[in-house]
């Protein structure tokens, strides 16, 4: 049940991996990577590590591929002709990813040779607590500052992120609170006496 | 039985395809994005995996920075890719060269 798991995970990743980059449609590219980081995390929770897959769950779909998904539908750009490189690049990008390929499986290989894996994997957590829980024990105490560190990145990525791509449009008018609150009765309202009822007021 | 190698495997295949993917769409600046974030989904396949083969969290710990980074990496290149398209009309690689000297 779980190498049948593995295998469907496994192969819907690299599925949607290749069509990520193979896409003629860049939304449709952006779907595929979606598909991909779901079933990557099906392959941590076979793993045992729950919290990183809902963190893909949670950061990467419903983040950064979201994120995604607006810049490609904002700009409006002629991805036909970007991909007109195409043919004369796959097979200098093939070769060098084969290559790659190649010498990754045969590192794997070699450092898996004596003894190899035949234990099965276990749950990612030792003992008996909780996958959370012991990552956060790690993750407040030994961690605390790395951790500290990782929320100081965040924050920089946000304030670069919002300064980066905000402008000031001159078409449109916006609410200018500081006048509204500086505005005082006496230069809004006029009281006028002495006029009879009926006649409407000069203004 | 699945064995550590079964995902390394996984996780070198992702890489290769996120490579591949890099040189395929040299000219389209959010593919290569794409890209990179699937070579970072193929590293955290292997921190996790280790993770569970050594019985030691640190892999775990580990994978959820490189999140972070992903995800911060995301929105700047995403901001910059805006920002550029604003000013050319156009996302290809290629002509970025303006701080050429």
């Amino acid at each position: 049940m779980q190498a049948f798991a593995f295998y469907l995970f496994a192969t819907i990743v690299i599925v949607s991996g290749a069509l990520t980059i193979g896409s003629r449609n860049p939304v449709h590219s952006v779907l595929w990577l979606i598909m991909a980081f779901f079933n990557a995390a099906g392959l941590m929770l076979i793993l045992g590590a729950e919290v990183i897959a809902m963190l893909l769950v949670i950061v990467y779909v419903g983040a950064v591929a979201v994120l995604f998904l607006f810049v490609v539908m904002m700009l409006d750009v002629d991805f036909a002709e970007l991909r007109a490189g195409i043919a004369k690049y796959w097979p200098l990008g093939s070769i060098l990813a084969l290559a790659l390929l190649a010498e990754i499986c045969f590192a794997l290989f070699l450092s898996l040779q004596p003894g190899g894996v035949t234990g099965r994997i276990d749950t990612a957590t030792p003992g008996q607590v909780p996958n959370i829980e012991a990552l956060g024990a790690l993750l407040y105490t030994r961690y605390l500052y790395i951790f500290e560190a990782a929320g100081l990145v965040l924050l920089v990525a946000m304030v670069g992120a919002i300064v980066l791509s905000h402008r000031t449009r001159r078409d449109v008018r916006p609410q200018k609170i500081g006048e509204q609150v500086r505005r005082r009765p006496e230069d809004a309202v006029r009281i006028v006496k002495g006029q009879p009822v009926g006649e409407g007021v000069e203004l | 039985m699945i064995g550590l190698s079964h995902y390394l495997a996984v996780g070198a295949i992702l890489f290769a395809l996120g490579v591949f993917g890099i040189i395929l769409n040299r000219k389209n600046v959010i593919i290569i994005l794409m890209a990179i974030e699937l070579i970072l989904l193929a590293v955290n396949i292997n921190l996790v995996a280790f993770s569970a083969f050594l019985h030691d969290m640190v892999g775990q710990v580990f994978a959820m920075f490189v999140l972070t980074v992903a995800a911060g990496e995301a929105a700047i290149g995403l901001a910059i890719l805006v920002i550029y398209f604003r000013g050319r009309g156009s996302i290809a690689v290629d002509d970025i060269n303006q701080m050429k000297g």
